[in-house]
C-alpha cells in the first residue's frame, strides 16, 4: 500500500496489497481488545466523513476507527447541508478541504463519485460507498471476517445472492475474494444478474440450492423494495420463496458454513430469523471487525509511520 | 411548391452562406484532387473564378493579377459537410451560437453544417426555420443547413408544420436527440416528409430501454456500476424505422449508428431496397466503452460508446457502404455540465475540429479506410441524403473547398478551439493529417 493515496474500489488492488490491509487490520482489532483501545497512529490528521446518503454501520463505524486511531473528525450529512441549496460536489468537497483536511471518506448515490473527487481535491479519498460501484471497506471485511474464520480464501466457495446487479457490497466481496482465490458464485433472478459478470471470474446462477450446495460462506444480500417498484421482480412474497435463506436450504452448504450479510436486514425477506440469528451467522462480527479493518485503511493510507505495535 | 436546391452554379435557394467572392481568379496548384462523386484522385490544379470552381486539370497556367497557392503534398477535397451537428442557437447561447459553431466548422474544414432543432425554444416552426438560417447568413462563415422538428417541441406528440418549415428552408425533419416512441405518430411524419420531399432522420433509441442508462450496458457498465444502454435499445428502434420506411417510402436516414446490429438491419434493408441511408460519427469508429474507466465525463454520449465488437461492426458498415455518412453530432456542453459525477454529466461531444484530424489518423493513415471512401462519406454522401447542393469539384458549381496537411502533426488542444465548448474525448491525443484552409465560395474562411 506504500505510497497509495486512495482507496476507490478492491478492482485496483492486487492481492499483496488486499492481504496488507488485512494483516494491518488483525493488529487494529488487537487494539480494540484492549482496556483502552486507542493508538496515537492519526494524531494531527484531520478526516471528513462526506456522506451524501444515509448511513449508520458504515458512518459510525469510519468514525470509530478514526477516533480509536486519535484522528480529528468532522461529520457532513447532505441533509441540512449546502448539497440542498444546489451546491454542486465539487464546491462541497473543495470546501471542506480548504478547512484543511487530510482524508476524506465519502458515501454518494453516484457511482464514481470518489474518483471525481480524487481527481479534483489533494487529500486522500476513501469510498465508502458509490452509487453501485463498489464498497471496497465492506468488501473488506466481509474477507477479513472469512479469513478469521477459516484462516484462508484460496478454494473457498462462496455464494453471493440477492441483488448482485446493484449491490456495490457484491462488486467489492467479487473482487476481493477472486483476488485471494475463492470460487464466487452469485446467485440472484436473472433481471438482477447484470450482464457480463461471468467475465469478473464468477458463475452466475438463478438456481439457489445448486449454489449452496457444498458452500463455505454465503453472503446475503439485502432486497430493496424499489427494484419491485421499479419491476425487476414480481413481488417480495415470491422473490423470498424462490430466494431467500432458510435454514433447510442451507443444509445443502458444508456444516461449517458461514451466514454473512451486510446489513440492514429485511428478516424473514432475504434470511429467515433462525439463519440470522443462528449458529452459523457472524453478521455481528462483520460489524465488530468493520472497524478494525477501517482503521488499517485509513492507517495505510495516510503513510503514518506509526506502527500498531501490540502492547 | 418553391423549387429546392440548385445544381447550378447559382445561390442556394436555402440554407446557404451568402460569401460573395471577393473578385478575381485563385489558383490552387499542385494539389491531389480527390473529388469521390467524379472517383477523380490525382495530382492537378483547380482554378476558381468568381466563387465558382473553373475548371479542374493540370497544368492550368495562372492568370494576371490571380492568387495562386501552391498545395504540393496537400489533399483538395470538396468542401466538407457535417449534416449533423448541434449548434445551441437559440437558448443556449453560452455552449454555442451559430456563428462560433460555423467557426469551429471552418477551423475543422467544414464549408456546411446541418444543424439539429432541439435548440429552446425547437426549431419546430417556419419562424424558427428563419430565424436559425438569418442568424446564419449574417454570423457564419460556412453555410449552415436547417433540420426541422417532426412534432412540436420534440415532445413525440403533435405532428409540426413540416410543408411551411420546407418552405422557410428545412432541408430535412428530426426529433434528434429524441426517439419518437410512438409509432403511429412516426409514421404520419414520415408520410408528411415524404410529401415534402424531405428526408426524415432518426435518433434511434428505445427510450424504455434506455431509461436511466449512461453508458454502453456490457461488461464495463458492470465494473463501474453504471447503469447500462443495451444495444437493443438502438437496435430496435432501426427495426421500427425501416419497417415505417417501408410502409411509407419516405427517405429515413438512421443518425448516429452506434451498435453492430444496427448496421446489419440497415445493410439488409438496403439490400431490399428500402429507402434507407445511415451516419455515424467519429467516436463510434475509434472509440469504445472501455474509454469511460476512470468516470471521464467527456466519453458520455447518447448513443454511448459501444464494445469494440460494435466499433469493429460499425467500421465494416462503414467500408462496406452501408453507413453512407461521417458526421460528427457535434454537441457543445459547458464545463460546469461536465464537471459533475458521472450520472449527473450532460451527454454529448463535440466534434467539429476533430473529425478530419481522427479519421485521418485512425482510419485513413492505418490503412483501414481508404482516402476516397472517407472524404465521400463528408462530401458527396450527406449531399445526397440531404439533397443539397455540394460534396464535388465539379467544374461550374460553387467552390467550397477544403485543403487538408495529411502529412501535419498536431496535438488536440481544446483551449486552442473556435467552439465556445472544451467537450472533446480526443483531448491530448496526437493526431497526423489537418485542415490547413476551407474555403466557402472560393473565400478563405479558415487558413492555418
Amino acid at each position: 500500500m506504500k505510497g497509495r493515496k486512495h482507496l476507490l474500489g478492491l478492482e485496483e488492488l492486487g492481492r499483496e496489497q488486499i492481504e496488507q490491509i488485512l494483516d494491518a487490520a488483525q493488529s487494529f482489532k488487537e487494539v480494540l481488545e484492549r482496556s483502552i483501545p486507542k493508538v496515537p497512529t492519526l494524531r494531527g490528521k484531520t478526516v471528513a466523513n462526506l456522506f451524501f446518503e444515509p448511513s449508520t454501520r458504515t458512518r459510525i463505524s469510519f468514525e470509530l476507527a478514526e477516533k480509536r486511531l486519535s484522528a480529528d473528525t468532522v461529520n457532513f450529512t447532505a441533509s441540512g447541508s449546502s448539497v440542498s441549496k444546489g451546491e454542486s460536489l465539487k464546491d462541497t468537497a473543495r470546501n471542506i478541504e480548504a478547512m484543511q483536511v487530510d482524508m476524506i471518506v465519502v458515501r454518494h448515490s453516484a457511482s464514481g463519485a470518489p474518483h471525481f473527487l480524487a481527481r479534483s481535491l489533494d487529500c486522500s479519498v476513501i469510498n465508502a460507498g458509490d452509487g453501485t460501484h463498489e464498497h471496497p471497506t465492506q468488501g473488506l471485511l466481509d474477507v477479513f471476517t472469512v479469513r478469521e474464520h477459516k484462516g484462508k480464501i484460496e478454494g473457498l466457495k462462496v455464494v453471493i445472492v440477492g441483488d448482485i446487479a446493484h449491490s456495490r457490497v457484491a462488486a467489492s466481496n467479487i473482487w476481493g475474494l477472486t483476488k485471494l482465490g475463492a470460487r464466487v458464485v452469485v446467485c440472484g433472478p436473472r433481471t438482477l444478474l447484470p450482464i457480463g459478470i461471468e467475465r469478473l471470474g464468477v458463475e452466475a446462477t438463478s438456481d439457489l440450492d445448486k449454489a449452496l450446495e457444498g458452500a463455505d460462506v454465503v453472503n446475503v444480500l439485502r432486497i430493496q423494495l424499489e427494484r419491485q417498484k421499479s419491476g425487476l421482480f414480481p413481488s417480495i412474497r415470491e422473490y423470498s420463496r424462490c430466494f431467500g435463506l432458510t435454514r433447510e436450504r442451507l443444509s445443502a452448504a458444508r456444516e461449517d458454513v458461514l451466514v454473512m450479510h451486510p446489513g440492514p436486514i429485511n428478516r424473514g425477506v432475504e434470511i429467515s430469523q433462525d439463519v440470522a440469528d443462528g449458529p452459523f451467522s457472524v453478521i455481528l462480527e462483520q460489524v465488530t471487525n468493520g472497524v478494525a479493518v477501517r482503521m488499517a485503511v485509513l492507517y495505510l493510507l495516510s503513510g503514518s509511520e506509526v506502527e500498531p505495535k501490540p502492547e | 411548391m418553391t423549387s429546392r436546391n440548385t445544381n447550378s452554379s447559382g445561390e442556394p435557394s436555402r440554407g446557404g452562406r451568402g460569401n460573395k467572392y471577393d473578385g478575381g481568379t485563385l489558383l490552387l496548384r499542385n494539389g491531389r484532387v480527390v473529388d469521390p462523386a467524379s472517383g477523380m484522385d490525382e495530382k492537378a490544379d483547380v482554378l476558381v473564378r468568381d466563387g465558382v470552381i473553373d475548371s479542374v486539370a493540370s497544368g492550368i497556367a495562372a492568370e494576371p493579377g490571380g492568387r495562386v497557392m501552391d498545395l504540393d503534398g496537400k489533399l483538395v477535397v470538396p468542401g466538407l459537410i457535417d449534416m449533423h451537428v448541434h449548434l445551441r442557437e437559440p437558448g443556449r447561447e453560452d455552449e454555442e451560437t451559430i456563428r462560433s459553431g460555423g467557426r469551429a466548422a471552418a477551423a475543422g474544414g467544414f464549408t456546411a453544417v446541418a444543424c439539429m432543432a432541439n435548440t429552446q425554444p425547437a426549431i419546430d416552426n417556419a419562424g424558427m426555420v428563419r430565424f436559425v438560417l438569418n442568424a446564419a447568413e449574417k454570423t457564419s462563415p460556412v453555410r449552415v443547413f436547417c433540420v426541422a422538428a417532426g412534432t412540436v417541441g420534440l415532445k413525440g406528440e403533435a405532428m409540426t408544420e413540416i410543408m411551411d418549415m420546407r418552405d422557410a428552408g428545412a432541408v430535412a425533419v428530426s426529433d434528434d436527440g429524441k426517439f419518437i416512441q410512438n409509432s403511429e405518430v412516426a409514421r404520419r411524419v414520415m408520410e408528411y416528409c415524404a410529401m415534402a420531399g424531405l428526408p426524415f432522420i432518426s435518433h434511434c433509441e428505445d427510450q424504455y430501454l434506455s431509461a436511466g442508462g449512461v453508458m454502453h450496458e456490457g461488461y464495463w457498465s458492470t465494473v463501474l456500476g453504471l447503469k447500462g444502454v443495451p444495444a437493443a435499445a438502438e437496435v430496435a428502434a432501426v427495426a421500427r424505422e425501416i419497417s415505417l420506411a417501408e410502409l411509407t417510402g419516405e427517405r429515413v436516414h438512421i443518425a448516429h449508428v452506434s451498435t453492430g446490429g444496427a448496421v446489419e438491419l440497415v445493410r439488409q434493408a438496403k439490400r431490399r431496397g428500402v429507402p434507407v441511408t445511415a451516419e455515424t460519427a467519429p467516436h463510434y469508429l475509434v472509440l469504445t466503452d472501455k474509454a469511460v474507466c476512470g468516470y471521464d465525463t467527456s466519453k458520455k454520449v447518447n448513443p454511448p460508446l459501444r464494445s469494440e465488437e460494435d466499433r469493429e461492426r460499425v467500421l465494416e458498415g462503414l467500408k462496406d457502404g452501408t453507413i453512407d455518412v461521417i458526421a460528427s453530432d457535434h454537441a457543445p456542453h459547458c464545463e460546469e455540465e461536465k464537471d459533475v459525477e458521472f450520472a449527473a454529466a450532460a451527454f454529448g461531444m463535440i466534434g467539429l475540429e476533430t473529425t478530419v484530424g481522427v479519421a485521418m489518423t485512425l482510419l485513413v493513415r492505418k490503412g483501414i479506410v481508404p482516402l476516397k471512401d472517407v472524404i465521400a462519406a463528408m462530401t458527396v454522401k450527406p449531399a445526397s441524403v440531404l439533397g443539397i447542393e455540394g460534396g464535388t469539384l465539379a467544374p461550374g458549381r460553387r467552390a467550397d473547398i477544403t485543403i487538408i496537411d495529411p502529412d501535419l502533426e498536431w496535438e488536440v488542444d481544446p483551449s486552442k478551439f473556435a467552439s465556445t465548448s472544451r467537450n472533446t474525448p480526443f483531448k491530448g491525443m496526437k493526431l497526423t493529417g489537418r485542415v490547413v484552409a476551407t474555403m466557402v465560395a472560393g473565400k478563405l474562411v479558415y487558413e492555418a
